[in-house]
């Protein structure tokens, strides 16, 4: 039963998107377009259920299993000492619960599109693309083997880049574009190129793990490396370079550019693909691989750098975007780096854990900022915004849920697993108090452009043409997902309350099997919480709360003091207004070159 | 009796329609068109019979037939295919019907003609996969020169006939260098003990890895120069984009699809086996030609301003990979290299089509002339996307299988002994997504143009011929995505027994090239 199950999680949403890619420009049913659209995605997240149910009732040993389909890219040469790889899926404690976060958020944004694409030209080819995506996205998220895994890898950004582009007609402003000149297109190329430069460091990666262990499969490869002693070379090379190809899917420094241009795409595109689902895949990944990163203790530091430093210069960049789409992909990209911090500090059941609470609470951020844009006739400029609590009180409210969330105020979920990796960063034998230092700041630098969004869009007065704008409620296929994503967003965190708060670490324990080799390699000590725990929980409380209240009281109350500091740290603002210049500098140091060496040496001199 | 004459058959099936087209009246073209069409499905039907009745289990040749020819100087017509050329006759045979019917209306000076010419094509290039004479083989090489010199010089565009020179002289250069090579080896045989003259393949396989290493390298040069030259390897490549923009439609996915493989092809059955000693040594330069392909094609496709113009630009860049594959010398990088060929032709192949498409639509190839036709040729934009993926190398689509055996192949080389070349290589699959998102970008996105028109013309979207023909090639860029085993598990054999064959030499009492520097190391000098 379990076992004919796996294959069906991918063969439902590849059903619906073959169907509504050949048939659906012929619908001319809305509802039925949508009730195909995500009734495959929820039978997906059905069977994923079932199958999570039941490994409940199994032994552990007996959880991890795969079921392979047939081979794929071998060399076919009847050697049997020569390359095979197949299309084979796996299932264990970690794609289990990806996989349920993938076609359950999914399912829920699915829902929610119904009600925010109607009426659009390409109804059908949006269902079609979504559904396009879950299939990559699963074959990501349960592949038995690198390659079936990068199949994934690469179609979530395909998928990626049908979507940001999917209005292609119309202009969006791209970082390393003259303003007005750049269209959505643009994003949709740039995100995808961007990615395959990642990629490039994960197929490097795939050769030398065939080169050292001879073989792309997880149980296999893994098991080979869990003899290996720690320190090993190409392990490090390996881990290395899977990880820049992290950076680009999961957008941290210095491959992040793309994702704020993403948001060219219909919002709940911003929330599936570039919040809750795709943008994670790094995580995934490193998640998969600990062993190789437990192996090269060197690699570790790195990801936990990047991942630090990603989470505090993203944060400060999204405190001055006046986007409401843009502040919260800046937040996604910081909130990334923290989950990047805590695989480099080998609390990896940590970062999978608020891999999952960030899908609910940025899925349901972005979905509430789709339902304020569509009341606000498409505009996007939060300072044209105001007040809009009043008109639309559950959009509201179920903001309010998730920005608290995201700022880790306790007892929402965010808290529970922003905490855990504050102190895992702090504690762990491969953090450091500099590391919680920069990740607290980061925290607090959340809470603060997460209030500043909420102060400047839904309270005080109207900013906007109150004669003809005249914001409305959504839908209720709008207002369904958003009221039961934030009520995950409130008690998701229940299942990863740590022991030091009496709670049981479910999340930590049910992951536990997946890091075992990893962890054995580590040898980590056990840290007596104590005090000390209770006090660093208490700062980043305080910090959170404290970057609440700036949040509302500058953005309320006292603009004047934001203009003048803009005034008074000029330089520093444009700095930031700029994104610290890194677009401009790609642009002249990279693109530019390769074109003029392109045009100018190799076709019209060289090439006769 | 016909089961013995199978081979044969296929080979010479078109001839049968270039006799009944000299019977109809040229003013009469839809029987022209239909004559020509009917044949080369004829033809795709025997080669999908050779297909199926080939064995992937033996390894040698099948379908082999054997006649004298020239007695004295042992000459024969020789001919069978292993799973490696089983592949190609399979290609050739596909993509003729194919360019005809995708190009149905595009062509109205003197059709007649062009049909013959087209059927004869296919001929020559079915017995150059076929032959197992060298002789025979130098015949159907020459032999395929001439029709396809006649459609681009007939029935090109602007200055076809400066191409079709050049795409002329290019080819006979490095042909008449082989000639001689093949005639030099035959010599090698009449020395070697007890031997005769010949230029029997199999009988050469024997001779050609004892020759001398000096000797072997002056034959794989001159061998690897008229193969390099078809590739074309950089930096010999300057006549593709000339012959590929005047080339008519068909013309052109016929040249990318079929002939250029002739070459890649030529290093796998005689580069390789004849003078296992002297590929090993060219292994790296080789490699690093076909690198400096990958990513100069790339580069240079992409500031392209004709969309003809990047596709055959993006032709040097894949046919880069298949080279890389092949002198990786590892079966995973001949397996990559194998299937890499096929899948170019179906997506360039697939690409000129659709190039050709609106071409007969807008009569203009520049991408600056378009943009936003989306909006007017939905069904076009989704094939180019297709297609566009495929050639970008997208995992699930053939594409992704050719390169990635033939990077990981070139990686893991014991031969190459670096890993320099795979990785540089590596980079080729960005440059590859730059080039064609970018002309996608400016032909299919973007608001649509004043009133839908281009170029003066309104846009109609493809019809069902079009579409099917198109479909038809996507279904396959697909298959071989997820499920290649159908086509590789035919040429793995083959694959295999070239590889074993460069082992065994590697492996051998040290190899010749090693042994005679050696020997000139070691031996006393003389008094």
């Amino acid at each position: 039963m379990v076992t004919t199950l796996v294959p069906l999680i991918v063969v439902f949403p590849l059903a619906g998107f073959l169907f509504l890619g050949l048939f659906g420009s012929r619908i001319k049913n809305e509802g039925l377009i949508g009730a195909i659209g995500s009734g495959v995605v929820g039978l997906s997240f059905l069977s994923a259920g079932w199958i999570f149910l039941s490994m409940l009732a199994w032994e552990v040993s007996d959880r991890t299993f795969s079921v392979e389909l047939f081979p794929w890219i071998a060399s076919f040469t009847g050697n049997p000492a020569s390359f095979v790889s197949s299309i084979s899926y796996r299932i264990d404690e970690l794609s289990v619960l990806m996989t349920l976060i993938v076609t359950g958020v999914g399912f829920l944004i699915h829902l929610y599109s119904i009600g925010y694409m109607h009426g659009d030209r390409g109804f059908w080819r949006f269902f079609a693309y979504m559904n396009l995506f879950i299939v990559a996205m699963l074959n990501l998220v349960l592949a038995d083997n690198f390659l079936l895994m990068f199949l994934g890898w690469e179609g979530v950004g395909l998928c990626s880049y049908l979507l940001i582009g999917f209005w292609y007609d119309r202009k969006f402003d791209v970082g390393g574009f003259k303003p007005g000149t750049a269209s959505t297109n643009d994003a949709a190329k740039k995100a995808f190129i961007v990615n395959r430069i990642g990629d490039v460091g994960f197929l490097i990666a795939m050769f030398l793990i065939v080169d050292r262990f001879g073989s792309l499969n997880f149980d296999f490869v893994f098991g080979a490396a869990s003899v290996l002693s720690p320190g090993n070379v190409t392990v490090f090379w390996i881990a290395l370079l899977l990880f820049f190809g992290a950076t680009g899917k999961s957008a941290q420094i210095p491959l992040y550019v793309w994702l704020p241009d993403a948001m060219a795409g219909p919002t709940p595109v911003s929330a599936l693909i570039h919040a809750a689902t795709m943008v994670t895949a790094g995580v995934y990944m490193v998640a998969r691989c600990s062993i190789f990163y437990a192996l090269a203790p060197d690699a570790l530091m790195i990801v936990a750098v990047v991942g630090a430093a990603t989470a505090f210069f993203a944060g400060t960049m999204g405190l001055v975007q006046n986007d409401i789409k843009k502040v919260l992909a800046y937040s996604t990209v910081s909130q990334l780096g923290y989950m990047f911090l805590a695989m480099g500090v080998a609390a990896f059941g940590a970062g999978v854990f608020h891999l999952m609470t960030h899908a609910f609470f940025k899925a349901l951020l972005f979905l509430g900022s789709g339902a304020v844009i569509h009341a606000m006739h498409e505009e996007q400029d939060i300072l044209k915004m105001g007040g809009l609590r009043a008109a639309m009180p559950v959009t509201f409210w179920t903001f309010l849920i998730g920005a608290l969330a995201i700022s880790g105020i306790p007892p929402l979920s965010g808290f529970f697993s922003k905490d855990e990796i504050l102190w895992k960063a702090f504690s762990s034998d491969y953090g450091s108090p500099l590391l919680w230092i920069v990740g607290v700041a980061g925290a607090a630098l959340t809470a603060l452009y997460m209030f500043r969004l909420v102060s400047l869009t839904f309270e005080g007065a109207p900013r906007y043409d109150t004669q003809h704008v005249h914001p409305h409620e959504a839908p209720r296929t709008m207002t369904i997902p958003l009221v039961v994503l934030a009520v995950l967003s409130v008690i998701g965190g229940f299942v990863g309350i740590p022991e030091s708060l009496l709670g049981g670490n479910a999340i930590e324990h049910w992951l536990e099997p997946v890091f075992q080799r990893a962890h054995a390699k580590l040898a980590l000590q056990s840290h007596e919480s104590g005090m000390t725990e209770y006090i660093l929980m208490a700062v980043s409380i305080g910090l959170a709360v404290a970057g609440i209240l700036a949040g509302r009281i500058l953005y309320l109350r006292r603009r004047d003091v934001v203009e003048d500091w803009q005034k008074r740290f000029a330089r520093l603002y444009r700095l930031l207004w700029n994104k610290y210049y890194v677009d401009e500098l790609y642009d002249a140091v990279i693109v530019r070159p390769t074109v003029n060496l392109s045009e100018r040496l190799l076709w019209k001199w060289f090439d006769v | 009796m016909i089961e013995q004459y199978l081979l044969s058959l296929a080979i010479f099936s078109p001839i049968a329609g270039v006799i009944a087209l000299f019977l109809v009246r040229p003013e009469r073209t839809g029987l022209v068109k239909w004559t020509g069409l009917v044949t080369s499905l004829v033809t795709f039907l025997l080669s999908l019979v050779l297909f199926f009745r080939f064995d992937p289990e033996m390894a040698g040749f099948q379908f082999s037939e054997s006649a004298v020819w020239i007695e004295s100087l042992n000459i024969g017509y020789r001919i069978g295919i292993d799973g490696i050329s089983l592949l190609l006759i399979v290609l050739t045979a596909f993509l003729t019907p194919i360019a005809l019917l995708g190009t149905w209306n595009s062509v109205t000076q003197r059709l007649k003609e062009y049909t013959m010419m087209v059927l004869l094509l296919e001929v020559g290039m079915t017995g150059v996969f076929a032959a197992l004479d060298l002789f025979l083989f130098y015949v159907f090489w020459e032999a395929m020169l001439i029709p396809m010199y006649f459609i681009i010089g007939i029935w090109g565009g602007q200055e076809r006939i400066y191409a079709a020179i050049k795409f002329f002289l290019f080819t006979l250069f490095g042909s008449l260098l082989m000639l001689v090579a093949i005639l030099a080896l035959g010599y090698q045989a009449s020395i070697a003990p007890e031997g005769v003259f010949t230029t029997d393949l199999l009988r050469l396989y024997e001779i050609g890895p004892t020759l001398p290493a000096t000797v072997q390298l002056w034959m794989f040069l001159a061998f690897a120069l008229s193969f390099a030259i078809k590739v074309p390897l950089f930096p010999l490549h300057t006549w593709l984009p000339d012959a590929h923009v005047q080339a008519p439609t068909a013309g052109s996915v016929i040249l990318a699809g079929v002939l250029l493989k002739m070459g890649t092809y030529g290093f796998i059955r005689f580069c390789l086996p004849l003078f296992p000693e002297a590929s090993i040594a060219a292994a790296p330069w080789m490699s690093a030609l076909a690198v400096i392909g990958i990513l100069y094609g790339g580069l240079v496709a992409m500031v392209q301003t004709d969309m003809k113009k990047l596709v055959a630009y993006s032709s040097v860049a894949h046919l880069g990979f298949v080279v890389l594959g092949i002198f990786s010398m590892t079966e995973e990088g001949m397996q990559g290299a194998v299937i890499q060929m096929v899948n170019h032709g179906l997506s360039t192949g697939a690409l000129f089509l659709l190039v050709g498409m609106i071409y007969d639509r807008a009569h203009t190839r520049m991408i600056s002339e378009f943009g936003g036709v989306a909006h007017v040729m939905p069904v076009f934009a989704v094939f180019l996307m297709i297609v566009s993926l495929s050639s970008i190398g997208l995992p699930g689509l053939n594409g992704f299988v050719g390169e990635f055996l033939v990077l990981l192949g070139s990686f893991n080389s014991d031969v190459l002994g670096t890993k320099v070349f795979a990785v540089v290589a590596t980079t080729g699959v960005v440059i590859a997504a730059i080039y064609l998102l970018w002309m996608y970008q400016r032909v299919i996105f973007g608001p649509v143009r004043e009133e839908g028109r281009y170029h003066g013309q309104a846009l109609k979207d493809l019809n069902l011929r079009e579409s099917t023909t198109l479909a038809v090639i996507v279904v396959l860029i697909v298959w071989i995505g997820i499920y290649p085993s159908t086509f590789m598990s035919r040429s793995g054999p083959a694959s295999r027994a070239v590889v074993k064959k460069i082992e065994q030499v590697r492996s051998g009492s040290g190899s010749e090239l090693a042994r005679s520097s050696e020997a000139i190391r070691t031996s006393p000098p003389q008094p």
